[in-house]
């Protein structure tokens, strides 16, 4: 049963008519609890990770890992995290500056890309693991269950750099496959994920 | 008939009752191209909305595939109900580079941006045609309806080149007037936009 007030569908068939509401859908929020790793596997716990939206939104909220310098990485899968290792080719801008205001700049970071390659994308700098070191950000997944085209993401994290710098990186790429992407896992390059929580948003 | 609850009007009149917590991204407009040469959207036709009821208003390209291999994706805006798409722009290009070569940049791409043209802004630079190749990004236009400042946009797009690159591509300026933007038209510099959709939302406001 439909709700229509003056003529307007408000609700029908258990969802919000188009133009009412947020497009901005919460999915699942996952809380590292010194993890090896966070996945969200399409039809698993509640994941929604298809074509329902055209686009996908991870937020990462005080990331924190549980040994020091090591760098946030994630990695993508075609076959519902049975293997994490999608080909990528990807770019890698780094912008920083010293707490002492020794140095700062922007640049190109070669070492922290892929081209082609198979395994975990680095999306973040060497991220400290002193009490208040973390990192924050985003990864936006676009049309991950496409099986035409490459899927395209973009990723923006900032983070402290083993208690000296701020380190935003500037991430973007594609998975270089149009098989469809139903699982995305984030790791860190050793060492548990100590603390923090990652959400997944559907845009509608 | 109203919804009311505890006291306070949930739905009224056709509308959510001011008082409903909703979202603050609000999807107004999709449009999908099928060898299209443009896509516009135009505010009062068709649903579109882009005047002062949202505080900006977000573009997201999702899977923009050219007809024609090698082509940036541009944009440009209009006022009132002119045609002509040839606003004057100043803006900025950067995009960071990496080809499935291992080849790697970070530049500033002179052929990118704009100062005081008034031709259509590059969002991307070099898509490629082949079958599995698109682009994918959001153009954010804050406060177009505005009549006392200029109409300052931001974009990031990321797309495949031509040449098997991933490109990061940074996009920023402003529409140097200060009348009120009414219509925005996306298009590819040459050949026709093969597939992808626009969606246009409303933020805030």
């Amino acid at each position: 049963m439909g709700l229509i007030s003056a003529a307007s569908t408000i609700f029908d068939a258990g969802a919000m008519a188009a133009g009412f509401g947020g497009s901005m859908t919460f999915i699942k929020k996952l809380t590292a609890s010194s993890s090896a790793t966070l996945s969200f596997v399409d039809g698993s716990g509640g994941v929604v990770l298809d074509d329902t939206y055209k686009e996908y939104v991870f937020t990462f909220k005080n990331i924190h890992p549980q040994t020091g310098t090591k760098l946030f990485e994630v990695n993508m899968s075609i076959d519902t995290g049975s293997n994490y290792n999608v080909a990528k080719t990807t770019t890698n801008a780094e912008i920083y500056h010293a707490e002492n205001g020794s140095a700062a700049g922007l640049g190109y970071v070669s070492g922290k890309d892929l081209a082609n390659g198979t395994g975990k994308l680095k999306i973040s700098s060497e991220i400290g693991a002193e009490n208040d070191e973390c990192c924050n950000g985003f990864l936006r997944l676009f049309n991950p269950s496409s099986t035409t085209f490459v899927k395209h993401f973009i990723s923006d994290v900032q983070g402290n750099y083993n208690a000296t710098f701020s380190i935003n990186h500037k991430i973007a790429g594609y998975c270089n496959s149009t098989s469809a992407v139903d699982a995305v896992q984030f790791t860190f390059t050793s060492g548990n994920i100590d603390a923090g929580d990652i959400c997944l948003y559907g845009i509608a | 008939m109203a919804v009311v609850s505890n006291g306070t009007t949930i739905i009224d009149a056709g509308a959510l009752g001011s008082g409903v917590a909703t979202g603050k991204m609000i999807l107004i407009k999709t449009l999908t191209a099928s060898s299209s040469s443009t896509l516009s959207f135009l505010n009062g036709a068709d649903s579109v909305v882009f005047d002062d009821t949202y505080n900006s208003y977000a573009f997201k390209f999702i899977d923009i595939h050219p007809a024609t291999d090698d082509q940036a994706f541009t944009f440009q805006v209009d006022t009132g109900t002119n045609t002509s798409f040839n606003q004057t722009i100043t803006s900025s290009f950067f995009n960071a580079q990496h080809s499935e070569g291992g080849t790697s940049y970070l530049m500033v791409r002179n052929s990118g941006d704009q100062g005081q043209g008034t031709g259509f802004q590059r969002l991307t630079e070099g898509s490629g045609a082949d079958n599995d190749q698109s682009c994918c990004g959001t153009l954010t236009i804050h406060t177009p309806a505005d009549t006392t400042f200029v109409k300052h946009f931001i974009s990031q797009t990321h797309n495949a080149h031509s040449g098997d690159y991933a490109m990061n591509n940074f996009i920023a300026g402003y529409v140097n007037t200060t009348t009120a933007l009414t219509r925005v038209r996306f298009k590819f510099e040459s050949g026709a936009i093969a597939s992808g959709v626009i969606k246009l939302y409303g933020i805030g406001g």
